[in-house]
């Protein structure tokens, strides 16, 4: 490896303009004569719009225009749109109710948009919004899955009777009732997956011009896949054409999937700045942002799992209800389904598995995807089960895990998922190694005797990344392929600009994608750039979400990076009169393997612009692309083993230490991928002990800002002790797996199996409160 | 509309406002020194910390009145020329950002804190302190290494001084 090649912690290139204060984020741009919107939200969850009268605003200082639901309705824009169908078990299709981008008759949730108001400041759109008159009719509510099943509820939407969206099933109901039938011993538990909201720091913006003389639109806005969102604003949403629309995601501050989606403030801004004339920017609020940014899980589910007499895995039996929320959100539909069932065979031989999966409509926000989509919820529920077949059936929990680890690859499972490699038993090693389990019941025992309950809890999760082989998802009900693409260009200086469909919230792809290049050119970093976040650079990507971005996005640049260098050697053996195949690439020099002849980089690259001399029929220039599409998902696995402390007077949970061993194949830039594990290790914490969107009756969201939605902070949190395992993924060529949800995906089944340990009650909802886990204790939960 | 007078960055600055204009607003919107950031509307997640005479304030909860006549530091103004603060070097190479969005703010109570605590910092310490930054991105693992760094880097060069 160079000193800025593949495994080398590289400090991060982007990191002086954000320490300096000098990153662009889209609410840091003006343009000239931009105003500015406020949107007018419903305060009820379920209600009849019957009138809006904006009569006294547009008389308010300051205002240029507002527009109501009923307009965009006229102007024929379209509804939002989900784009992954999914088939219930009976073969219907699934039940989509219209989300019009503002509610022009019935608002379903509380913060939906009902108007917009245009004004030349901020200050004075949110005054205006205060006199818009909006008449309802209050309808009945449905807060959570409990109400949206019963009989005689409240319908959200006449197209989904029921409020049920989809009844949808994986695996074989019958051989796995068989296996049930057999099993020496059955451990069954009611797992609720708490509801979140994914809270990147920056609130969603986004800034609309149109150009009248071109016919043309630019938006600026927060997003983790702009190609993504153009498509749809073009092709669905009836905008703006595709080739009249630019998209740009400048810096963008964070998104753990939240900023995938296209969101009505886009879609509204951009057909507002045609009808004012004038560009316009909308920039969230953080209550707006709890509001109206998709939130993450949200499941109920009855799990049961089968063991013959030597405890070995017979059946894996799961029914999950999945609140989707008011509206289905993009990929809403796929995330209980195909990137939740199909994980949970997790790390062990299972031979049978069924699992059903009921996703409803609710008068809350829309639930998407939220870093793991899907996983975390799947790696809990195989997590606890195990744990709490472990102590059911008195044996050790990691040795329980252990003899029943997948050990032979490729490994098929019964629920679509073929892992390619992995070496479970190495990772749990080392987290027990790490963690000094043999060492815990004396530790417990010390606690005891000062008052404290010690608790230990092992999570061994697995997950699919790499999203995803195209033909694959296409076969599934994905309206997308799931490809990524690459330009490198190589310009006639020699230094080299690199444009990738993957899009960068915090994940050091400018650092990263550089290596690459870097490990294969031997050029320092200094001399390569990384373009993305504009339609307008950067042909198309799909992207970044799914820990995709290196899996996918980085064999694309790969992929570009053989032909550019198939087209160099080329032109440098014409110039040093050599045989193509006696050139080596080494310190960015094409050498004649073998003599002392060498041609520098920026000499071919000048070869390959002035076309003095390049061999006969070769085409200027040294540019090259490439669309990558995987051959199959990645499979990151590993171990996480969390100690903690109770104390049982107050219910407050402490960390004594938590052991995270990941297998990630190789690792490009270990400081990065240790940050990035870091950051999922917070959130699965933060899940298992602080955070939790609650709804009251009437479908308020109760928890919608700082002070009453529990964010981790860094004393919530211990420092973590992380190490790797490694096998390399067969399935590119950079053997590499994807980083960035692993921490979210296995850290809460730890810390819940650690404190459920600690207390002896393995009765215990997420958050694990101080308020719960002391009414745990204290047996009356 | 009310007149200010204030000192941002060294630099003297009056302006024109809104008496509901905040600081950060001034900073952001009249200065275009958009480095402070807003990330939340309850005074929590601390995005918008700048120093008053030197003084870590949240800069999304002061009135522009109230800093009339103060001298105000953003993160703008925190490195000397091309010459990085220690907390901001600490910071890149720790790697104890990723966003970059809670930077700004997180970098400013640290250095409120080094100067509070001076070499009497420890990890829980800036736990502690740090409880009014909030980031969802690194799990502060890194921010808390970045700023014990810091606290060893700024004691060095004030040494020197």
């Amino acid at each position: 490896m160079g000193v800025e090649g593949i495994g080398a912690s590289v400090v991060r290139k982007e990191d002086r303009r954000f320490i300096t204060g000098k990153g662009r984020y889209v609410d840091d741009i003006k343009l000239l004569g931009m105003t500015h919107a406020h949107f007018v939200r419903s305060p009820h969850a379920h209600a009849k719009v019957k009138s809006i009268d904006s009569s006294a605003a547009m008389k308010m200082p300051g205002v240029v225009g507002v527009l109501t639901g009923q307009q965009i309705v006229d102007d024929k824009i379209g509804n939002l749109i989900c784009g992954w169908a999914i088939t219930s078990k009976d073969g219907t299709g699934m039940k989509m109710g219209a989300w019009p981008a503002m509610a022009p008759e019935t608002v379903r949730f509380v913060g939906q948009a009902v108007a917009v108001v245009i004004a030349e400041t901020k200050n004075l759109a949110k005054d205006a919004a205060e006199a818009v008159v909006v008449e309802y009719e209050e309808l009945p509510a449905v807060p959570n899955i409990s109400a949206a099943i019963k009989s005689g509820a409240a319908q959200l939407h006449p197209e989904a009777p029921g409020n049920v969206i989809y009844d949808w099933h994986i695996g074989e109901e019958a051989a796995t009732s068989e296996a049930f039938k057999k099993a020496a011993n059955v451990v069954a538990m009611d797992i609720v997956n708490n509801r979140l909201v994914p809270n990147a720091m920056e609130p969603r913006a986004a800034i609309a011009e149109y150009n009248e003389a071109e016919e043309h639109f630019t938006l600026y806005t927060t997003s983790q896949n702009p190609h993504v969102a153009r498509l749809v604003l073009s092709a669905f949403y009836n905008v703006a054409p595709e080739h009249k629309l630019r998209v740009i995601a400048p810096d963008v501050g964070g998104g753990f999937g939240s900023k995938i989606f296209i969101y009505p403030e886009e879609m509204v801004a951009l057909w507002a700045s045609k009808k004012v004339g004038r560009p316009v920017k909308w920039t969230g609020d953080r209550t707006e942002a709890f509001l109206t940014d998709a939130h993450g899980r949200d499941h109920v589910t009855k799990a049961e799992i089968a063991f013959d007499k030597d405890n070995k895995i017979l059946g894996l039996r799961v029914k999950t209800y999945a609140n989707l929320g008011a509206y289905m959100s993009l990929f809403s539909s796929s995330v209980p389904t195909y990137l939740y069932a199909t994980l949970l065979s997790g790390q062990y031989n299972i031979p049978n598995i069924y699992a059903e999966v009921v996703s409803v409509y609710t008068n809350t926000t829309p639930v998407d995807a939220y870093r793991g989509a899907g996983r975390p919820e799947a790696s809990f529920v195989v997590e606890r089960l195990m744990e709490t077949a472990a102590r059911q059936l008195k044996v050790d929990p990691a040795e329980l895990r252990r003899k029943n680890f997948i050990t032979q690859f490729p490994h098929q499972t019964p629920v679509i998922m073929a892992y390619d490699i992995g070496d479970f038993g190495a990772s749990l090693d080392a987290a027990m190694k790490a963690s000094d389990y043999a060492g815990f019941a004396a530790r417990k025992a010390k606690a005891k005797s000062e008052g404290k309950l010690r608790g230990i809890g092992v999570s061994c999760y697995i997950e699919a990344c790499g999203i995803a082989p195209s033909k694959a998802v296409g076969s599934l009900g994905a309206g997308v392929g799931l490809w990524e693409s690459a330009e490198i260009r190589v310009n006639p200086v020699g230094t080299i600009e690199v444009l990738t469909g993957s899009h960068s919230h915090g994940q050091g792809h400018e650092t990263t994608f550089c290596q690459l290049i870097s490990e294969r050119l031997g050029v320092p970093i200094s001399q390569v750039q990384i373009v993305h976040g504009d339609t307008d650079k950067v042909q198309f990507g799909m992207g970044t979400y799914g820990s995709r971005s290196l899996a996918v996005g980085g064999t694309a640049i790969i992929k570009a990076m053989e032909k550019v260098e198939a087209k160099a050697k080329k032109i440098a053996a014409h110039q040093l009169e050599a045989s193509e195949d006696d050139i080596v690439i080494e310190n960015g020099e094409f050498k004649v393997t073998g003599t002392d002849k060498s041609i520098a980089l920026p000499m071919v690259a000048l070869a390959a612009y002035t076309a003095h001399n390049l061999p006969d029929g070769m085409e200027p220039g040294l540019k090259e692309t490439a669309f990558y599409d995987p051959t199959n998902f990645t499979f990151p696995a590993g171990a996480y083993i969390c100690e903690i402390e109770v104390d049982p007077g107050t219910g407050k949970t402490s960390f004594v230490n938590f052991v995270a061993v990941d297998d990630f194949g190789r690792l490009i830039n270990p400081m990065i991928v240790e940050g990035q594990v870091h950051g999922g290790l917070a959130q699965g914490i933060g899940q298992a002990l602080l955070e939790g969107a609650v709804y009251d009756d009437n479908g308020q969201l109760i928890t919608a800002s700082f002070m009453d939605y529990t964010m981790p902070r860094a004393d919530d949190l211990p420092s973590f002790k992380l190490s790797h395992t490694t096998t390399l993924c067969p399935g590119n060529p950079l053997g590499v797996k994807g980083c960035g949800e692993a921490g979210a995906i296995g850290a809460s089944a730890a810390v819940i199996n650690a404190i459920t340990d600690a207390i002896g009650n393995n009765k215990l909802e997420m958050p694990a409160s101080p308020d719960r886990v002391w009414h745990a204790i204290h047996g009356n939960a | 509309m009310s007149k200010v007078s204030l000192t941002v960055n060294g630099k003297a600055v009056s302006a024109d406002v809104e008496d509901r204009t905040l600081l950060v607003h001034l900073l952001r919107d009249h200065l275009n020194l958009t480095g402070t950031h807003v990330g939340c509307d309850t005074s929590q997640c601390g995005a918008c910390v700048v120093h008053i005479d030197g003084r870590a304030v949240k800069s999304c909860t002061t009135l522009v009145g109230q800093a009339n006549g103060t001298s105000v530091t953003t993160i703008e103004g925190l490195s000397k020329g091309d010459e990085l603060h220690p907390m901001q070097a600490a910071f890149r190479d720790n790697h104890g950002l990723q966003c970059g969005y809670c930077t700004p703010g997180m970098i400013m109570s640290a250095v409120d804190i080094v100067h509070r605590y001076g070499g009497k910092l420890d990890e829980e310490t800036v736990r502690h302190e740090l409880e009014g930054n909030i980031c969802r991105c690194t799990g502060y693992h890194n921010i808390v290494k970045s700023v014990l760094d810091a606290a060893g880097r700024m004691k060095v060069s004030q040494a020197a001084e």
